[in-house]
């Protein structure tokens, strides 16, 4: 890995020699673990690993449940409870592998929250960042595909109307619509390429989150102050930080066991608290549920979609200039997708020198009024189509859009910020002072 | 700072949560043995509850994801071998092979309503919401459960008296269900079951019983994964405890603290 210098891996005994010249993936793996850290770290650095964590145990707990699910519609819901009822500890890896789910996305959220805090997205970062967001795209693929398998009310609904939303693209719409689900309607075509999906895209998101590491192995950790570690000699780089081995594996391993500890009581005591008791009905095509409520993590973006009805402003004229080609459904669509295409684009958006908001008075009070938005817009994605959650959540759209779009660029170029720590090391000093010379 | 957004965070889904309960009348909380985070079933409540199904739900409702020998399961109802075999051998079943009905073994299962608009009620306490317990909490299910049981419970005792005549089916009144008539007539009344041993047979004890043998086979294994979780709590608290206290060492030079 290039980027910030510090010792190498050195081959020892002959067999490491040997192998160090036909293929030296322990120098990989060696210099990854010993990369350089920023030691001010503070705890909301520990999400990647609880992502890593989860990643492998989604991917263990479902590659079992596949051993045992019938992806029939006929089969698919009885083989759920087969696995509830008579696998041996077949409740165990379904109930995990249901709320590993949540525990993904929980943490994917802090995750993101925490890059867009402390500008984390900013140059050189950029390209970790992009990454991230297709990860992200991938994990909500991912978890639609796989809320669909067990067959249920909601899986099916939930299908025809996610499904539904492709439907709404002028012209190809109604095709692409019939191409994904192999059909005109959700039935067992779709019920088979959904699982076959829900198996591949884990892979890819693998193969991303290597591309994750990688990006940000060679641009070094973002950290709280936002200030680079100095790079001109190995012993300056060493006041600014400590080997990821052992210091921040065990700081992240003693972080991943007390979210753990959290998780092992929802698994134990309250696993269906995230799931939709309809869901526990089978599907039937005849019979809508009262209420079509995607899962949690979808529900900040679902209320963006229906935010933009036929009677908004912005709808009407984008109706008008576009000649009715786009009508209220495509742009909901676009507005749902859009969201988090603004959210990539942050790294060009934001037009503050200062890396981390710390060191931003106005920049923290917006951030603040973004994170509650997005639970607000959660609350009210649960919440029926009607007035008057419909208004609020036109609201709510309108200020993540105006976050990405308009103050952060303007922001930049108004605010005065506060002077970040000339280094990390007086970062880390300012918390943990050095003892008196004695 | 964060700890504000973590906060946040549980509190809306809590809230996101609370609006997925399902729209009924009055469904009132009952005190199961099944419920918080140590609660069991009762094996004399399922035996009971079993009674209460077999002589009057399965008039109508099957139960297609049970089998008899499930009876005999640790945590369930329990019942020793013999009885498992006497209960199966009560029914007949059909059996491709032969071809033929032949009395029913432990492996079979209870079979499909037989009545074509009863639904099946394996997983029915887990299939509907009661309550979301007050302001929607985020750790009430945790204490109280859904309210899966509650509904159940609720729709048994929820009965008006009244009826009415739609479309040729005959509604009854009910306070629990969604829109208020329910086309089921009232299946249980008081001293409607002869418990041996005897225990309560008014109409909320019988209710409440054949609640719990319903909660039992919607979630079998409640009593397996209760005990699993309490020991995977306590002993990834040992373990934060172990890295807690190694990493607080690992650190003691870089933060000066040793």
């Amino acid at each position: 890995m290039s980027g910030i210098p510090h010792d190498h891996y050195e081959p020892k005994s002959g067999f490491e020699k040997w192998m160090h010249k036909r293929l030296p993936i322990i120098g990989l793996v060696y210099d990854t673990i010993m990369i350089p850290t920023p030691k001010n770290l503070n705890w909301m650095w520990i999400w990647g690993i609880v992502l890593a964590f989860t990643l492998v145990l989604q991917i263990i707990t479902g590659i079992i449940l596949a051993m045992h699910y019938t992806p029939n519609v006929n089969m698919a819901f009885q083989s759920v409870e087969h696995i509830m009822r008579d696998v041996n500890y077949g409740w165990l890896l379904r109930y995990t592998h249901m709320n590993g789910a949540t525990l993904f996305f929980i943490a994917v959220y802090l995750h993101i929250f925490r890059g867009l805090y402390y500008g984390s997205y900013k140059a050189p970062r950029e390209v970790t960042w992009i990454i991230g967001m297709l990860i992200y795209l991938a994990m909500m693929a991912t978890g639609f595909l796989g809320y669909v398998l067990p067959w249920g009310q909601m899986s099916f609904w939930g299908a025809t109307v996610i499904t539904g939303l492709f439907g709404a693209i002028p012209g190809v719409g109604e095709s692409l619509q019939a191409w994904l689900l192999g059909g005109p309607s959700v039935d067992n075509a779709t019920l088979n390429r959904f699982f076959s999906l829900h198996y591949l895209l884990p892979f890819v998101i693998v193969a991303l989150v290597a591309l994750h590491i990688w990006a940000f192995h060679t641009t070094g950790n973002s950290n709280p102050s936002g200030v680079e570690v100095r790079r001109g000699s190995k012993a300056e780089v060493e006041k600014d930080t400590l080997p990821f081995w052992p210091y921040f594996v065990i700081k992240d391993l003693y972080a991943l066991v007390v979210v753990l500890i959290v998780f092992a009581a929802v698994i134990g005591f309250m696993p269906n608290f995230f799931g939709e008791p309809d869901n526990y009905i089978m599907a039937n095509p005849l019979k809508t549920p009262p209420h079509i409520v995607p899962e949690w993590y979808y529900l900040p973006f679902y209320a963006i979609l229906r935010a933009f009805t036929a009677d908004v402003m912005v709808v009407k004229f984008a109706s008008f200039i576009t000649g009715g080609i786009i009508d209220a459904k495509f742009f909901g669509v676009i507005a749902m997708f859009g969201a988090i295409f603004v959210m990539a684009l942050v790294p060009w958006l934001d037009t503050s020198r200062t890396r981390s908001g710390r060191f931003r008075p106005a920049f923290k009070f917006f951030f603040w009024l973004l994170a509650f938005d997005f639970m607000f817009l959660m609350w009210l994605g649960s919440r029926p189509a009607e007035e008057p959650y419909a208004s609020m959540a036109l609201y709510g759209s309108f200020y993540w859009f105006g976050y990405f779009l308009v103050i952060l660029p303007l922001l930049g170029l108004f605010e005065k910020p506060t002077t970040p720590p000339e280094t990390i090391e007086a970062d880390f000093d300012s918390h943990y002072p050095p003892k008196p010379a004695e | 700072m964060f700890k504000k957004t973590i906060l946040s965070a549980c509190m809306a889904l809590g809230v996101g949560a609370s609006a997925m309960a399902s729209e009924g009348g009055a469904i009132h909380d009952v005190a199961f043995s099944f419920e918080g985070m140590f609660g069991i079933y009762e094996e004399a409540e399922l035996q009971r509850g079993l009674q209460v199904y077999t002589e009057v739900c399965a008039a109508c409702h099957g139960l297609n994801l049970v089998s008899y020998r499930n009876l005999g399961d640790e945590g369930g109802p329990a019942l020793p071998e013999d009885q498992v075999k006497a209960y199966a051998a009560q029914f007949e079943t059909f059996d491709p092979e032969v071809d033929d009905f032949r009395p029913a073994i432990p492996s079979d299962r209870f079979g499909d309503s037989q009545y074509d608009g009863a639904p099946d009620l394996s997983l029915m306490a887990k299939a509907r919401k009661g309550f979301e317990g007050p302001y929607g909490l985020v750790v009430n299910p945790l204490f109280r459960g859904v309210g899966g049981p509650e509904y159940i419970v609720a729709i048994l005792t929820g009965y008006t008296g009244e009826e009415k005549e739609q479309a040729g089916t005959i509604l009854y009144e009910n306070t629990a269900f969604p829109g208020g008539w329910i086309s089921m007539p009232p299946p249980l009344s008081d001293e409607l079951v002869e418990y041996e041993p005897a225990a309560d047979t008014d109409l909320e004890s019988l209710s409440e019983d054949v609640a719990s043998f319903l909660m039992w086979t919607a979630e079998p294994k409640l009593v397996q994964r209760k005990k699993a979780g309490l020991v995977a709590v306590i002993f990834l608290s040992f373990l934060a405890v172990m890295l807690y206290l190694t990493n607080k060492k690992l650190w003691a030079k870089a933060k000066r603290k040793d």
